[in-house]
Formats: structure tokens, sequence, C-alpha cells
């Protein structure tokens, strides 16, 4: 998506919140880097006054006293130089923990519609490398940047004191370059976002490529990812490449036109020691400043860029943080806290996925507390939407959700997702031990309850044959375990949670017949005293249900017992018969 | 393989361009260093020259200056450009590097690594690199090329001072030492500390919806502030450690100059030296110190850079334990479906632990088994090893008569097609999604298989079609249809579906077996289900049991045997 270039300062304004605390060690910091260039300068000041009184005059005791002072000045400078960044290491290391801890817990709490926008490896590499470039940039070219400006300036003053004429001859250069440099820093500027943003694609890539191997492997499609990847690595290249032509052409202006201006003083001031109007002191004077000046110009070039690139990883950064989080209701009256199962009402539901069409709507059921209610319907036709608006992943466009009567969207959502508890389809495991996993959204933290959960998940065997038991730690996804065996994990956490609603989301799909129907003995159990609501694509699971409900065309088409709408509803008859004779 | 060695390995290949960039360098540097001279050339000769109407020193000191100033802004502007080419170039073959590799390590490898820390080191580590070849080659050549000239000249003008200046050089070395010791652990952790960050960080983005329902935010929060509190610890201990290094160098180096000036003084004093030498040494002797302080820059970096550099060369000198073949060979030309045959195949995940004891099956060509059993009776580890995603313990494999560890991997894959239970879309539009399985495949070659499983309706009704880019909202229904789609346009000979049905409803399944009934012809097939439904289209039904087969029937035998 095309993003306007804003100026590079204004983006990078925009962390002043988080500078601020650190902003008298950083002024200091760069006072000190300041007051390093000027002793630098004092230096031969020093030597010259040497070489002009004690050692013309033939006083040693002159030169101990010049050495003395050139030592006092050598070890100021190098305590300031220490100083100075001592001063800022810890600081700068805080401001990007800060910032990362913020993101961090922000991205966290972002509607999970705004993680469907960026992939997680753009999200990864805006929490990683672009607040590494931000550190780099308050650490290097921020000080040095101002270190620049103050020498240039009174660098410039300087000048004009000595010989008018010939300072601005030297000077001249100036209203040319900066103009000419904005214009090709806005084009690096951008070049930069693109390249971070390049950076976020292949960061994205690697990871599903790793996420994915999986399915690259089994189909033999290695060296066609590989390509793949090459391709974006080689975007990425030319666009660095790209940023570096640029870059080159303005330190070369940065070096070129100085130097012109230098031989045209030169020039100008020769002729002037000829004519005797200036004397050969102040043209040498004047040379000598521009070559202290110099280097100050020089490292512009690059200092700039540094700050471009900051300016883009600030953006990407902001960018996210400025997405607002889900919004909390101020912790208001709050709702009945009732014991045992809750009712669960939708009423006539909206809801439609950004750039999608309606997939519900005037979505209308009602669960009565206890009652266990079986969704069922096609392929895609909104059920597992169903699923995450009861914990509120989504907000329903128009409609309510009652739990227990109280209006879910009226709750806080870490209350509402308290007493829900939900089993996804695809079960998310954390790389932690199994018995923390299952314990995840529990109260109790007993090997009872664990036991128990494990139990009736039919997954106390399994996990006892583990190296560790249920201190087993799993991988990143827990890709150690099976499908099934995952599956398990994951509804043995919504047993464990011991919800007063449970939210069940095809939870047996990835199981054989047989653990499927041990599961289906003990589940029948816990769902005697507790309100579920479940997705279901078999008869067997819907048969868990003390109800079935059909959701076709966005609404509830028809409800009642699994063999009553096998009689009486085609549609379900349709969904439900499994395929006999061949 | 060290960091340094992996360094090596990857600017060799450059050597020429990183030559032409030293010589241009060298070039400017020349350009630059004529600057002063021409300088002296306009006091002492153009001055008076001009005085006797002369112009011809002033208008010579006026081209050489352009001269010099043209010299130097092209050789800067060709030292830029170049050095960025040998970067980018030494940063996309690292990646690369990294990216085919992980590619080609073993499942077991990626069981066991977290694709965040993974994804850290081809990004985080790769960058520590960039940061390191950005300006060294400048500051590493400017530093040498001063350090050699300024060194020449102090030896030239007053050998025994410039010896005395020279040998400063011991102790700063010693100083650029220590920080190197003292530094390479706080970089190493540092680097560490960043990936467990990443790893951590990835993890919860990738699983939002669970980590907000069981209300983890603040869990991850406290979790996460313990990974980056450790990253930022290591983060100031590198800062103040270059703090150091920087106080101790620049005192070594300060304290010599006021030694040497004095020294230089006393003598002049004394009548040995004369002032103008004295002068010329003094200027010299600080800027000798100042090129190579500059380099602590350069060290960091480096630093940074090879802590980086050993955690890819670590992922880099680890084999996968399915290898490539020494001399692969070649599948028998011919027929869609392959005879598949296992000799007596022993399997276990961990050492120690077995899950296939032994197994002899054959498959004929052409033929469709459906594996039935428990969960953990060993079927999906069948699969997992016809698809050579593991190799076996003991046995062989054979697939048209030739050992599955004899063929090229990327070919084998191309014949054997594995459906992972886990219907994993890339975030890619549909249409690109699909054609994974067979690249380049024409749009209508990808609706047709879209269609052969009952996925073009729901499709065609996304908001771009085909076209549209998925991000994580289809139905897990949906993906696996896709996912089907993709293994269907593959085209293999042999085709593995492990449970690849399992969340459809009937309806969808029943298309599918329908429209299977027609893409597995000829093809020889393994299905792991559980429905009878999905059993319904085989020709063979195994059931296994502690990793060997119990029951070797047919789908009507064992139909009848399960439904009372």
């Amino acid at each position: 998506m095309p993003t306007p270039t804003r100026s590079a300062v204004r983006s990078l304004a925009r962390l002043w919140p988080w500078v601020r605390p650190v902003r008298l060690r950083l002024a200091a910091a760069t006072v000190l880097a300041a007051a390093a260039s000027v002793l630098a300068l004092l230096m031969p000041l020093v030597l010259k006054g040497i070489a002009d009184g004690p050692v013309a005059h033939r006083d040693p005791a002159g030169v101990w006293l010049g050495g003395g002072l050139l030592l006092a000045l050598g070890v100021a400078e190098a305590a300031i130089f220490g100083v100075r960044r001592r001063l800022v290491a810890r600081p700068l290391a805080a401001i990007e923990a800060g910032m990362r801890q913020e993101f961090f817990g922000h991205v966290q709490r972002l509607p999970v519609a705004a993680h469907e926008r960026w992939p997680s490896g753009q999200l990864l590499s805006r929490c990683t490398t672009d607040l590494q470039l931000l550190h780099g940039f308050l650490a290097v070219a921020l000080p040095f940047l101002v270190v620049n400006a103050v020498t240039l300036v009174v660098g410039s003053a300087l000048l004009l004191a000595q010989q008018w004429l010939l300072g601005l001859l030297l000077l001249a250069p100036v209203p040319v370059l900066l103009p000419l440099c904005a214009l090709l820093e806005t084009r690096y500027a951008a070049a930069a976002r693109q390249a971070q943003d390049q950076v976020g694609d292949v960061t994205t890539t690697v990871q599903e490529s790793i996420l994915g191997i999986r399915v690259i492997t089994g189909l033999g499609r290695r060296s066609d990812q590989a390509r793949r990847f090459r391709q974006l690595a080689g975007r990425l290249r030319d666009t660095e490449l790209g940023k570096a032509r640029l870059l080159a052409t303005v330190s070369v202006l940065l070096s070129v036109l100085p130097d012109l201006a230098l031989a045209a003083v030169l020039m100008v001031g020769v002729t002037k020691v000829a004519d005797g109007t200036v004397s050969a002191g102040t043209l040498l004077a004047v040379v000598a400043i521009a070559g202290v000046l110099k280097p100050s110009v020089d490292s512009t070039a690059g200092l700039l860029a540094l700050s471009n690139a900051a300016a883009g990883a600030a953006d990407r950064y902001l960018e996210v943080m400025g997405t607002p989080a889900v919004d909390e209701v101020p912790a208001g009256p709050v709702a009945r806290r009732g014991r045992g199962p809750a009712g669960l009402v939708f009423d006539r539901v909206r809801f439609r996925y950004p750039g999608s069409p309606r997939i519900l709507d005037e979505f209308s059921l009602r669960i009565e507390p206890g009652e266990s209610v079986a969704l069922v319907g096609a392929t895609g036709s909104g059920k597992s939407t169903v699923a995450a608006l009861v914990p509120r992943l989504y907000e329903p466009a128009a409609g309510r959700i009652r739990l227990d009567g109280t209006d879910i969207a009226t709750m806080s959502r870490d209350e509402l997702r308290g007493l829900v508890a939900v089993a996804f389809q695809e079960p998310t495991l954390f790389s932690a031990g199994i018995a923390d996993n299952v314990l995840m959204g529990s109260r109790s933290t007993g090997a009872a309850e664990l036991d128990r959960a494990l139990r009736i998940a039919q997954a106390d065997e399994f996990v006892r044959a583990l190296p560790e038991g249920a201190g087993t730690r799993l991988g990143e996804q827990g890709m150690t375990l099976s499908g099934g065996q995952r599956q398990r994990l994951a509804l043995a956490r919504a047993v464990a949670a011991r919800p007063r609603l449970m939210v069940l989301d095809d939870p047996l799909s990835a199981l054989d017949i047989d653990t499927e129907a041990l599961i289906e003995a003990a589940l029948r159990r816990v769902l005697a005293t507790t309100t579920a609501l479940i997705v279901a694509h078999r008869p067997s699971t819907a048969l868990l249900a003390d109800r079935v409900a059909l959701l076709s065309g966005g609404r509830i088409a028809a409800t009642g017992t699994h063999h009553e709408l096998l009689r009486t509803n085609r549609e379900y008859a349709e969904l439900m018969t499994p395929v006999t004779a061949r | 393989m060290t960091a340094a060695a992996l360094l090596r390995s990857l600017l060799r290949p450059h050597a020429r361009r990183i030559g032409l960039a030293v010589a241009v360098l060298l070039v400017r540097q020349a350009a630059q260093q004529a600057g002063p001279l021409l300088v002296a050339y306009a006091f002492d000769r153009a001055v008076p020259a001009l005085r006797a109407h002369h112009t011809g020193p002033l208008i010579a000191v006026a081209a050489g200056y352009l001269l010099c100033a043209a010299i130097s802004g092209a050789a800067q502007f060709r030292f830029v450009t170049a050095s960025a080419r040998v970067g980018q170039d030494v940063l996309a073959d690292l990646r690369d590097r990294i990216f085919v590799h992980a590619q080609r390590l073993d499942l077991a490898f990626h069981d066991q690594h977290a694709s965040g820390r993974l994804t850290s080191r081809a990004t985080s580590d790769v960058e520590a690199l960039r940061e390191l070849l950005d300006g060294s080659i400048e500051q590493i050549v400017t530093a040498g090329l001063s350090t050699v000239v300024i060194t020449a000249t102090l030896l030239y003008l007053d050998w025994p001072l410039g010896a005395a200046a020279l040998a400063v050089i011991v102790p700063l070395f010693a100083t650029m030492r220590s920080f190197r010791r003292r530094s390479a652990p706080v970089y190493t952790h540092r680097s560490d500390a960043l990936a467990m960050l990443a790893s951590r960080a990835a993890e919860t983005f990738a699983g939002i919806r669970a980590v907000q329902t069981l209300c983890q935010e603040r869990a991850n929060d406290v979790a996460f502030a313990g990974l980056n509190a450790k990253h930022e610890r290591f983060n100031g201990a590198a800062g103040l450690e270059m703090a150091r290094y920087v106080t101790a160098s620049r005192l070594v180096a300060n304290i010599a100059v006021a030694a040497l000036v004095l020294a230089g003084a006393a003598q002049v004093a004394a009548g040995d030296v004369e002032l103008g030498i004295f002068a010329a040494v003094v200027l010299n002797l600080r800027r000798l110190y100042d090129e190579p302080l500059r380099l602590g820059g350069v060290l960091d970096a480096y630093h940074s850079a090879s802590a980086s550099l050993r955690a890819i060369a670590a992922i880099l000198t680890r084999q996968p334990t399915v290898a490539e073949p020494a001399h692969p060979a070649r599948l028998p030309a011919g027929q869609l479906g392959r005879p598949v045959c296992f000799e007596g195949v022993s399997f276990g995940y961990h050492p120690g632990t077995t899950v296939l004891p032994g197994l002899d099956l054959a498959i004929p060509a052409g033929q469709i088994v459906a594996l039935v059993g428990a969960t953990g009776s060993g079927k999906s580890t069948l699969v997992k090893l016809l698809a050579r995603l593991y190799d076996p313990t003991g046995g062989r494999i054979l697939l048209d008569g030739v050992d599955l560890r004899a063929l090229p991997t990327d070919d084998l894959h191309r014949t054997v097609a594995l459906m992972p239970q886990e219907a994993f879309l890339f975030t890619a539009t549909v249409a690109d999604n699909i054609a994974l399985g067979h690249p380049g495949v024409s749009r209508s070659d990808i609706e047709a298989a879209a269609t052969a499983v009952g996925a073009h309706r729901f499709i065609a009704a996304l908001p771009n079609g085909y076209d549209t880019h998925l991000s994580g909202r289809l139905s897990a229904g949906q993906r696996q249809l896709i996912a089907l789609s993709r293994v269907l346009i593959a085209n293999p000979s042999v085709m593995i579906l492990d449970e690849a049905t399992s969340s459809l409803d009937i309806l969808t399944e029943r298309q599918i077996h329908h429209a299977m009934r027609t893409a597995l012809v000829g093809r020889t097939a393994l299905i792991i289900a559980h429905r009878p439904s999905t059993i319904d289209i085989a020709d063979r039904v195994l059931v296994m049991s502690g990793g060997q087969i119990i029951e070797d029937t047919t789908p009507r035998r064992w139909a009848r045997h399960t439904v009372h």
C-alpha cells in the first residue's frame, strides 16, 4: 500500500514520548560530544603555544607546563568520550526495551482483524530490527548531527569573521546543496521505507516457509520456494542498491561542491594576497577552517541516511502503535457473577469480514443455562465465526450477544473470557510445559484438575508416555505432537477451565473413531452440567448436544434434535448422512 | 565452521570487486591528499608569480584543484556503489544459504527449533553482518593507509621520535584485544537473547486468537518482560564495554601524544631537533592514532556480527538426517501409479523409542489403500517415512524398486505427494497457494483442480476470487479444500492424504470422494482416515496397531466388521 512520504524529521519527532525520560542524559551526552570536538580544536592551539613560546625561547620549564596542559586536555578528552557513552549506554538500551515491551503488549491487544492485516513476519521485524535501528539513530546519528551542525555554524561564523568575501565564497554551495540534498534525502527516505517493508516480506517468507515446511517438502517444492525467496531477496537487494546510488550521489555532492568552492577561494584569495588586500595568514586561516569543517560535511551524508532509515522504522513502529487496541470498557457495573452454567443468547447478530459479503445476517439463537447446542452447517457457512464472536475476537456489526442476560459488549473482555472457554478448530499450544498449556485458562494449578482434564480428553495415556510426562515442554506450535494429540490437549484446556460456557469448534475432527467415542462418553458427563456451543461436522459430535441448530444463509434455519432434523430437514439430512453405498 | 571462516567464504567470491573498491578508495585518498600540497604550492609559488604578473601557476593550482575534486568525486561514487554491491551480494548470499539450508534440514530439526528463532537468524543476525559491511571497508582502508603514510613521514622526519610513536601501537593493540576478549561473550549473549525474544513474539503473534481468549496477555507481558530485560542488560553492557574501550584507548593515545610532544619539545629546546621538524612530527602524531582509534567502531560491528555469524554457522553446519543421495538414481520411466514396498522397516522418533518395530508391506501400482487404527498406532509415521520426511532406522522402502534414499529429494516429493494434517496456507493469493503444487500451471488448470474438490464455489465468492489474498480468515474446511487442490494439481504418482478431509462437512466430503474416484484413477494412494465414508473409496484397508499391520482386508469386509 502506498504511504505518503512524511518528512523524516516529523516521523522521528513522534518518538519524543519515549525519548523524553532520558532527554537530559541525551542532551548532556550531546553537549559532551561537542565539548570533545572543541577540546580537539584546542590541542593544536596548545601545540602552537608550545612551539611559539617555550621552545622558541629555549625555556625547558615552559615545555613542562605545555606538556602538562596537553596531558590534561588529553585525559579530559578521553574521560569525556567514556562518560558520554557511559551516560547513554543503559538508558538507550532501556528505551529500545521499553518500546519493544509496549509494542509487544499493544500487538497482543490488537483486535484479531488488525492482525489479519499484517503477516506475523512484518510484526516481528518491527519488533526487532526496526527498534535496533532506532537505537542506533539515538546513539550515533542524532548526537553527531547536532555536533556537526554546531561545528558548521561556529565554523561559518569564524569564516565570515576572518574575511567576509572569502567566507561567503566558501559558503556559496550551501544554498545549492541544501535543496538538492533535501530532494535526494526525500527519495532516499522513500527507498529506505520500501527496503524495510521488503525486509518484512522476506521475514514473512522465511517464517512461513519454516512453518509450512511440511507442505513444501511434502510436495517437493523446495526449489520453487527458494526461487520465490530469491526473487524477494533480489528485489530487496535492488532497492538497497538504489539506496546506495542515492547515497553515493549525495556524498559526491557533499564532497565535490565544497571542493569547487575551495578552489574558488584559493583563486580569489591568492589574487587578493598578491595585491595585498588580504594577508597570507588570513587566507591560511580560512583554508584551515575549511579543512576542519570538511569531515563534518562528509559524515553528514551517512548520518542523514541513517536518520532516514530510522524515520522509516519509526513510521513502521508507530503505524502499529497507532492502530487502536480493543477498546476496553471501564470496569462499570460488573455483571452478575452467578455460579453454575450461564445462558447464551444471540439476538439478530450481523457480521461481515471487511471486503467480504455478509456472513451472519439476523443470526438469533438461544442456549439455556446447562443446555448444549450443536451448530451444524456447510463448510464456510460461518460456524467458526459464531464461535469467535462469543469471546469477542470479533465484534458484531449489529445485534447483541447476551451471557446470562448481560450484553457481552458491556463486559470487560477479561471478565467475559474468564467465563467462557474456547477450543478452536486449529489447536494452538505454546512453548511451555504440557501442564502449563492445559491449565492456562484455569484458576486451579492442582495436579487433580490436570489429571481430570487429561483423562476426559483421553490425553492422559500419551502424556504419561512422554519423556517427562505433563512436564514435557512443547516446541513452537507444539509441533512434536500429532494433530490429534494437540487437539486433545486443547480440549483438555477448555475442560480444565471449568467455564460457565464452553465453546468447542469441531473439537474431535482429527481423532480416530475409537478415541472419539471415548472422549464423547467422557465429555457427555461434563456437558451435563455445562452450557456449551459445539460446532459439529459429524453426527456423532452433533449427538453430544441436547439440541442441534442448522446454520444456513447466515441465520438459523432449523433447530431440533439430531434425529428430528434428519427426518424433517432436507439440507440437514444431506449434510449429515454419511456416504454408505458405492 | 567458525564465524571468521563463514565470513571468509562469503567474501571470497567477491575478492576482485573488493580489490577494485580498495583501489578506487586509494585513488580517492590520493586525490584528497593532493589538496594541501596544492594549497602550499599556491602560497609558495602562485602568490609571488602573480605579483610578477604571471597567472600561470594560479591557473595551474585552480585546474589541479578542480581535477582532484573531479577524481575524488568520481572515485567516491564508484566506491560507494561498488562496496554496496559487494555488501548486498554477500547479504543475499547469506540469507539464501540460511533459507536453503533451513529447507533442507529434516523435520526432526524443525520439530525441535522454534521458527521464530530461525527467522531471527535469517533476519536480525544477517542485519548485524550488514552493519559490519556497510562502513568497514572504507574505515579499514583509510586507517591502514593513513597509518602507513604517517608512520613513514614520522620515521623520515625524526626516526627516534617516529619509532617511539610507533611503539605506542603496542599498548593500543592491547586495549583492542582486551575489548575483544571482554565483549565477545556479551555480544553472543545479546544475539541469543534477541533470538529468544523474537521466538516468543513470533509465537504470540501467530497464536493471537488463543492468547486473547485465554487472557494470556498479562502473563505474556511478564514473560516477555523477562526476556526483554535480559536483552536490555546485554545491550546496555555492550554499550558500556564500548565506552570502556574508547576511554582506555583514547587515554593511551593522548598520554602518548603528550609524552612525545614533551620529549620532542625538550630536544628542540636543547637544540637537537629543528623547530619545523618538531611541528611536523607533532601535527602528524595525533592523526597517527586517530584513524586506528576509529577502528573501534569497526571492531564493535565485527564482534556483534561474529556473534551472529557463529549462530548462523551453527545452523549451516548442521547436517540434515535426511540426506541427498551421493549417487542419485532415477525412477524407471513410464506409468502414473508406482508400486511401493516396505522391507523390514523400523523407526523411532527418539533414540530408544520404537514406533514401527519392523514392517513389511507391498502396495501394487495403482492401488488405493486406507490406513486405519487408533491415534498413535503408527499410521502417520508410516506415511511420513514413505514421503521421506524421516529415514527409517532399519530396513528400506522401495518406490518402483528404487530405495527412497537413492532418489533426489525434490524428485521424490514430486512423485510422492503428501498432504499433511495441517492445511498450511501461505500469505499469497488463493491461486498462488494452489499453484504451489505445480508452479507455472495455467489459471484454467487451477480452477479445474479447485472445481474437482468442490472448492470453486466458495473461492469464486471471495472478494477477488482466485486473486484474493489469504489472511487467515478461511474456515478450516476451506483451507483443507485449497490444500487438497494443491496436491491434486501436483499430479503425483503416489498420493498420501493424512486426515485430509477431517474438517469438512459430510456433504463436501462426499463431493470430494466423488472427485477422488476420478482423480485417483491409476495412482497409488495411501489414505489415513477414521470415517467409514473415506475408507469407502479404497481398494484395500490396513488396520494398524502398535506399529504393525494387524489386519489386511477390503473396505466391505472391514465395514461389516465394524458395524456391529
